[in-house]
């Protein structure tokens, strides 16, 4: 339902470029994987589009402009998930995914039922209920990233923006969190795009990757199309192979090259 | 079946936050019915309740207080009592706001160069007083005392925003530090060419309710009441605070403007109490900190129960204050320490072994 466009998105850092004429069209229920080595930009254009930073040019939700101005318009629209979240770690499970509800409480009101029934519906979705009392800082790293998670749809936003979202967390945990964010998006219909590290895993689960370098796009398409050796040596400086599965899955594997 | 759990944990939950509120509120009255019925002069304690009862519409009793009795508790101890409730609430919610907007607990009201302003203006009028007898209509302590807290803060601001960069509050209280430092100096440059005046200045950065008067109750009371009601105006937002400005902006917070405002609203109350009360240390960090620990860390309990707690913790102290050195004063900062430090300390040990 819900679209998501970036026109000329530029952001610079003290006069110093970091992204450069980004434009892109997702359609609602697509996942954007932003891909490229540190630095390329992938967690500027997240940022810029989620308001924290300044930007130029222009990003739309259903080809409306998000006006500079309205942090809580934004809050409505994308949900941000950063890559270090700051976790108070007294701060009780429920009263944390109730901050989600911020942009639909007014200012000096408090939750109404609504909110916390949101809350409720949301805890239940990623069995989260047998937590809610319990403080943030006795949570495992995959609890608090379900739990990160479960902050962000409660802001009932059509679109997720997760930056580095497996980064702190073990093989196991990174599928459990990337299959339930590609479960809620098929039911939900959300509109995803993420900057991640892990080749296999974006091109596994995002339906279209986009390179960047320096700034700028400098590939894009599916996982067979963008993740090829000579591109990964040319953008990223490194030597890998690429291993094609029956199943369609691409596997980036690094070379050792000893240095002589 | 969800809906049903919904409503039971959110009943238990106001359940609870009721009872931390009605057990504040019923401790705040007896404070303040002890503050009223200890003192050096005046009638004997049990029969102030009496005659409390017997003042109040459709009730009549015989309670044998004087009416020159009842002027030393009205005229001297109540003020003191509604001064130090004052005092002790808007130190409070004013300390609890500062270490939620600046998310660091070891912030107190006097972080952005309040007390170094205030003292400053106190020296000020002290030295220019020094030697004749007060030509001044009013007394221009309190007024110059506030001047000084503000202008000192006004300048912190200032200068902090100028320099720093939107997203740090490191600047801000750097800012806070120098210009602290800067009062402090001036002040001891003046206090250098005073030095008869050394004691009353001393006597006043310590702290004191005891010349308390409904006047001064009446000069601080709209400052108080409008900073109060903009912070707890704030509790939840304080909440979405906690999880830094960059994702408090994501959540939808316009984090600048909330910061200012909390700020500017934290200070106005801390200003003006410390205009008529002096420097009363401690009750800043120690209040919201105790309540955090017993009532638990949401901005949306610990500023309304600050503001109870803290007057009941306040006019407590002042208690042994007036009776600890009879028939002279205790300064009231020194009480605050002495007895709420190991309380607080106190607190902390169990709360550590009871996880």
């Amino acid at each position: 339902m819900s679209t998501l466009g970036f026109c000329n998105l530029g952001v610079n850092y003290d006069g110093v470029p970091a992204v450069v004429d980004f434009n892109d069209i997702l359609y609602s229920g697509e996942w954007l994987c932003l891909i490229g080595p540190n630095g390329a930009g992938k967690s500027s254009v997240l940022r810029a589009a989620a308001g924290l930073v300044s930007y130029s040019g222009s990003v739309a939700i259903d080809q409306n402009e998000i006006p500079a101005t309205s942090a809580r318009w934004r809050a409505r629209h994308i949900a941000y998930v950063p890559q270090s979240p700051v976790i108070p770690t007294d701060m009780i499970v429920r009263d944390y995914v109730l901050l989600g509800r911020n942009p639909y409480i007014k200012h000096f009101a408090s939750d109404s039922a609504h909110d916390r029934d949101v809350v409720e519906r949301v805890l239940n979705r990623l069995d989260l209920t047998s937590f809610t009392k319990r403080p943030l800082g006795t949570l495992s790293g995959g609890e608090v990233q379900r739990l990160v998670i479960a902050r962000a749809l409660a802001q009932e936003a059509p679109v997720l923006f997760l930056d580095e979202p497996t980064s702190a967390l073990d093989i196991g945990h990174q599928q459990q969190a990337l299959e339930l964010v590609d479960g809620l998006r098929r039911e939900q219909g959300l509109t995803v795009v993420s900057a991640m590290h892990d080749l296999t895993l974006a091109g596994m689960y995002a339906d279209r990757l986009v390179l960047m370098h320096q700034g700028r796009r400098v590939a894009e398409g599916t996982a067979q199309h963008v993740l090829r050796s000579e591109t990964l040596a040319e953008f990223y400086g490194v030597s890998a192979r690429v291993h094609h599965e029956p199943d369609g899955t691409v596997v980036v594997i690094p070379q050792r090259t000893p240095l002589s | 079946m969800s809906a049903l759990r919904t409503s039971d944990v959110s009943a238990r939950g106001t359940d609870r936050q009721f009872w931390w509120f009605a057990l504040s509120g019923v401790l705040l009255v007896c404070m303040v019915l002890v503050g009223l019925m200890i003192g050096p002069a005046g009638p004997t304690w049990w029969r102030i309740p009496l005659e409390l009862l017997n003042r109040l519409p459709l009730i009549s009793i015989d309670s044998g207080v004087s009416a020159s009795d009842w002027n030393i508790v009205w005229q001297i101890r109540a003020p003191r009592v509604v001064l130090a409730v004052i005092v002790g609430s808007t130190l409070s919610i004013s300390g609890a706001s500062y270490q939620g907007v600046f998310r660091n607990p070891l912030v107190d009201p006097y972080l952005l160069g309040v007390a170094a302003g205030a003292g400053l203006g106190a020296t000020v009028v002290f030295s220019l007083q020094s030697g004749q007898s007060s030509r001044w209509i009013i007394d221009p302590l309190p007024l110059i005392a506030f001047s000084g807290a503000l202008v000192a803060v006004l300048v912190t601001y200032l200068v902090g925003t100028a320099f720093g960069t939107n997203r740090s509050t490191t600047t801000l209280v750097l800012a806070g530090v120098a210009v602290t430092s800067l009062a402090t100096a001036i002040q001891a440059f003046i206090l250098q060419r005073n030095t008869d005046v050394v004691r009353q200045v001393y006597s006043w950065i310590l702290g004191r309710l005891s010349s308390a008067t409904w006047g001064d109750v009446r000069l601080v009371l709209p400052y108080v009441i409008a900073s109060t009601v903009v912070l707890l105006l704030h509790r939840r937002l304080l909440d979405v605070m906690r999880v830094g400005d960059d994702e408090a902006l994501a959540l939808g917070v316009n984090v600048r403007r909330v910061r200012l405002v909390v700020v500017l609203a934290a200070t106005l109350g801390t200003a003006s109490v410390v205009a008529v009360s002096g420097l009363i240390g401690f009750v800043g960090i120690i209040v919201p900190h105790a309540v955090r620990l017993l009532a638990g860390t949401s901005y949306r309990r610990v500023l309304p129960l600050s503001v109870l707690i803290g007057a009941a913790f306040l006019v407590a102290a002042d208690i042994p204050s007036r009776v600890l050195a009879n028939p002279a004063e205790t300064p009231i900062g020194v009480v605050t320490a002495f007895f709420g430090a190991p309380f607080f300390l106190l607190l902390l040990r169990t709360r550590q072994t009871s996880q």
